[in-house]
């Protein structure tokens, strides 16, 4: 039974790539053309690990050891990821706080690693992902506490464990509301549109991409990789809220799983497809906007 | 006081010019600005010791061109001050000529290379190699205030040019832009070049405005030779420069999407900009027009077949291009991004000079093809149109407008090509003589002012491009406005860097 604990982990270390893979695809479909095969991501990653490194003569040890540290705590983030009954790997009481500040860990080592090129361009990105990183961790937390609140445990296992039917069936709306603020925050954590378009060129536009682009070779290799199993953590919080897997049998909630995340990037694809960019200034407001959506659904609960 | 006043592409004796000492030559330039006249061009002519500087004003109420002189020496006060307008093309005649305008507020070089009389330039700098863009910048001072500066090299595939942000945070306090990076001496080489061959030069001005720059080229040597081209070459003209104008448009609208991340126009609209090149393509066998217009005519003839194909490609092609920019109009979160975004003001449109779409965007009505009409114009009226927002948005609407006029009067012209040859051979030209043609292009007003030496070989040939007006319009459309909207406002605008650099 022990085995069946590193499944997601050793799932999402392998599919994790496939997200990027399937939101380009549907881009493109989207815009009328072929597009790059939904492979295209580990092709890039297998290319930059066979390069050299470029550092720039104004950059220190701290920027050549962000990348690594960025990946580390991606990898450590996503073996604290159940999947319906079966906990996590490693897990214990409170560690949503543990993953919460992992994941900060890693956004300071990019921020840092940035600020280190002196570059004014990703000084401008740091600013603008700090800014917004602060905006957009209330509605990680408020839903958190959501479902603390269903589960009565603070620790991630234990609160999805209790996810099934029967929740769905006594407060829907609340977990719909914070599965919609969630969605907003996968958007903003992942540097996707509207809050930030990845596909662009504009330097001047950029928050996430400007941010990463002294990184050469392996390094960004690991870059890339870091961002693939970010979007596949936030996806596979998002699923295990929206698709009670464990009212299904076990051999099908793995497969559950796995189409549930490939409906969310389906999702981010086409979201990137119909819309536009926000203009920055309005970004604060979508993010306070979905922080209180959550904020909503904790009502709820409490008085509900 | 009088000046000599000229129809668009009207020729006449160098010596019909009247000159004024410097100061009554200020008083009539600012009578003249007054009065709502605009600067075509502004430029030195060498002429025995000293310089000749010599002012082409246009006078759009009465479709007219006011020309008149003056002759300086090593220094004169600049007119800046009171016409902010002029105050690149002093620039460039100090650049040029090592002459110093006194008084101007920021005399900086614009191109970055050696002055023309290879003594003392402007700056006292004899010998000194110099590098482009290194020179003085404005500087914003106090705490939080920082600088961006971006290019020469840029993200994605578009020409050097270097841009130096003030900015407070996020918003931009000022924008300072340098260019000459694509300078290549091209007002020079022409005078140099065997008049058959110039036309390769002038071909390579600004590679998207082909049509618009050998058409002024054209125009010019025609008025010169006393050449009266046939019909049906001004209306082969007219659909090349309507078809340049809606190419670019229409490749405009999906750079603007794009930069806003909205996909499905942007991948759309650089579709069909390449379904509108080939029209021209198949007109004269190259997709951004070279090699059609020649002086005397066009080269290349539209058969029967090939209009009605052209009309039918050019009815299909407009309904995908409607199609894909109503979406545009239709999508809350890209009106979002467009409205309000880098206005500009319709007074500071006119002090500061602009021309083409971003003035009418301002609410400026002007159009050389309406104002001072040419060729087939004189006969076939395209509506400009005129909005009053200075915008992105109005920017964008006017590029789709004005191609949708554009594409009605393609499909008219066609229909009814006039039965006449299309080329007519030019003779040798009339010395002595001044000529000035304005073009309407796709980005705004074509000014080219050929003068002739005595032998009636070219003796001065000066381009002014719609992006020489324009680059400063820029700057201020990014006053006050968040520095991530930059590539957004540069894209409305879309200004030509080697056309400004020659």
């Amino acid at each position: 039974m022990r085995i069946l604990h590193w499944v997601l982990p050793f799932f999402a270390f392998l599919f994790a790539p496939l997200i990027p893979g399937i939101i380009n695809r549907v881009k493109a479909i989207f815009a009328g053309k072929r597009g790059p095969t939904i492979l295209q991501p580990y092709y890039d990653i297998w290319r930059l690990l066979h390069k050299g490194f470029t550092y720039s003569s104004t950059t220190s040890l701290l920027f050549r050891i962000a990348p690594s540290v960025v990946l580390a705590c991606m990898a450590l983030v996503v073996a604290f990821l159940p999947w319906g009954r079966i906990a996590s790997p490693v897990h214990f009481a409170g560690d949503v706080f543990l993953v919460a500040y992992v994941l900060g860990l890693a956004r300071f080592f990019t921020v840092i690693s940035a600020m280190d090129t002196g570059s004014s361009f990703e000084g401008m990105g740091a600013s603008r992902e700090v800014q917004f990183a602060a905006l957009s961790e209330p509605s990680l937390f408020i839903g958190l506490l959501v479902l603390a609140e269903f589960s009565g445990k603070i620790s991630l296992s234990a609160m999805i464990s209790g996810m099934s039917s029967d929740v769905w069936q006594s407060s829907g709306v609340g977990l719909i509301i914070v599965a919609g603020s969630w969605f907003m925050l996968l958007l903003t954590e992942n540097s996707r549109m509207p809050v930030d378009d990845p596909n662009t060129h504009l330097e001047l536009t950029m928050i996430h991409e400007v941010m990463v682009l002294d990184n050469s070779g392996p390094d960004f290799g690991f870059i890339l990789y870091a961002s693939a199993l970010k979007l596949w953590i936030f996806s596979a919080l998002i699923v295990s809220l929206m698709f009670p897997v464990n009212s299904f049998p076990l051999w099908a909630q793995p497969l559950l799983f796995l189409s549930g995340i490939v409906l969310i990037a389906i999702a981010i694809g086409i979201v990137e497809s119909v819309m536009g960019r926000l203009k920055l200034l309005q970004i604060p407001k979508v993010l306070i906007g979905s922080a209180v959506l959550s904020l909503f659904a904790l009502i709820f609960r409490v008085l509900g | 006081m009088s000046t000599l006043t000229l129809r668009n592409g009207q020729k006449a004796s160098f010596s019909q010019v009247p000159e004024y000492p410097f100061a009554e030559f200020a008083d009539l330039f600012k009578s003249f600005i007054t009065q709502g006249f605009s600067v075509s061009s502004y430029f030195g002519v060498p002429s025995g010791d000293g310089l000749m500087l010599l002012a082409v004003l246009t006078n759009r109420n009465q479709g007219n061109l006011a020309l008149f002189r003056t002759r300086i020496e090593k220094t004169f006060p600049s007119l800046t001050p009171e016409i902010p307008q002029v105050h690149w093309f002093e620039r460039e005649i100090a650049e040029q000529y090592g002459v110093v305008p006194e008084r101007h507020p920021w005399l900086k070089p614009i191109r970055f290379h050696k002055s023309y009389n290879g003594s003392l330039d402007a700056w006292n700098r004899a010998d000194e190699a110099i590098e482009p863009c290194v020179t003085d910048y404005f500087r914003v001072q106090g705490p939080e205030v920082h600088q961006v500066a971006v290019g020469p090299v840029h993200a994605g595939i578009i020409e050097p040019g270097h841009f130096r942000f003030q900015c407070h945070g996020e918003k931009v306090f000022h924008l300072e832009i340098e260019l000459g990076y694509q300078h290549r001496g091209i007002e020079r080489a022409i005078l140099r070049a065997p008049l058959g061959k110039a036309i390769h030069l002038i071909q390579t001005l600004a590679g998207d405005t082909t049509i618009g720059h050998t058409t002024a080229w054209a125009r010019n040597l025609e008025s010169l030779s006393d050449t009266v081209i046939p019909a049906r070459a001004h209306a082969i003209r007219g659909i090349a420069l309507e078809l340049e104008r809606i190419a670019n448009h229409t490749g405009d609208l999906g750079a603007l999407a794009g930069d806003v991340g909205f996909l499905p126009t942007a991948s759309y609209c650089g579709r069909l900009r390449g379904d509108y090149l080939n029209m021209t393509g198949s007109v004269c066998g190259n997709r951004f027009g070279r090699n059609l217009v020649r002086p005397g005519g066009v080269t290349q003839d539209i058969a029967a077949e090939l209009a009605a194909d052209l009309n039918k490609r050019a009815s299909t092609t407009w309904k995908l291009t409607e199609n894909a920019v109503d979406l545009l109009w239709s999508t809350s979160s890209v009106l979002g991004r467009f409205r309000g975004t880098g206005a500009v003001s319709s007074e500071d449109a006119v002090r500061a000079g602009l021309v083409g779409v971003a003035a009418r965007a301002c609410g400026l009505n002007i159009d050389v093809r309406s104002d001072l009409p040419w060729g087939i114009y004189q006969t076939h009226a395209v509506p400009s149109v005129i909005l009053f927002s200075g915008d992105v948005h109005a920017r964008a609407v006017i590029r789709y407008l004005e191609s949708r006029h554009s594409v009605q009067f393609l499909k008219e012209e066609l229909k009814m090509l006039p039965d006449t040859p299309t080329f007519q051979s030019t003779g040798a030209l009339e010395g002595d003589s001044i000529v000035v043609s304005l073009v309407e292009g796709w980005r705004g007003e074509i000014c080219h002012v050929a003068l002739t030496g005595a032998d009636g070989n070219l003796s001065h040939y000066k381009i002014t491009d719609p992006s020489f007006h324009n680059w400063f319009g820029l700057a201020l459309a990014l006053r006050d406005q968040q520095i991530s909207d930059f590539p957004l406002c540069n894209k409305s605008f879309n200004l030509s860097y080697c056309g400004h650099d020659l």
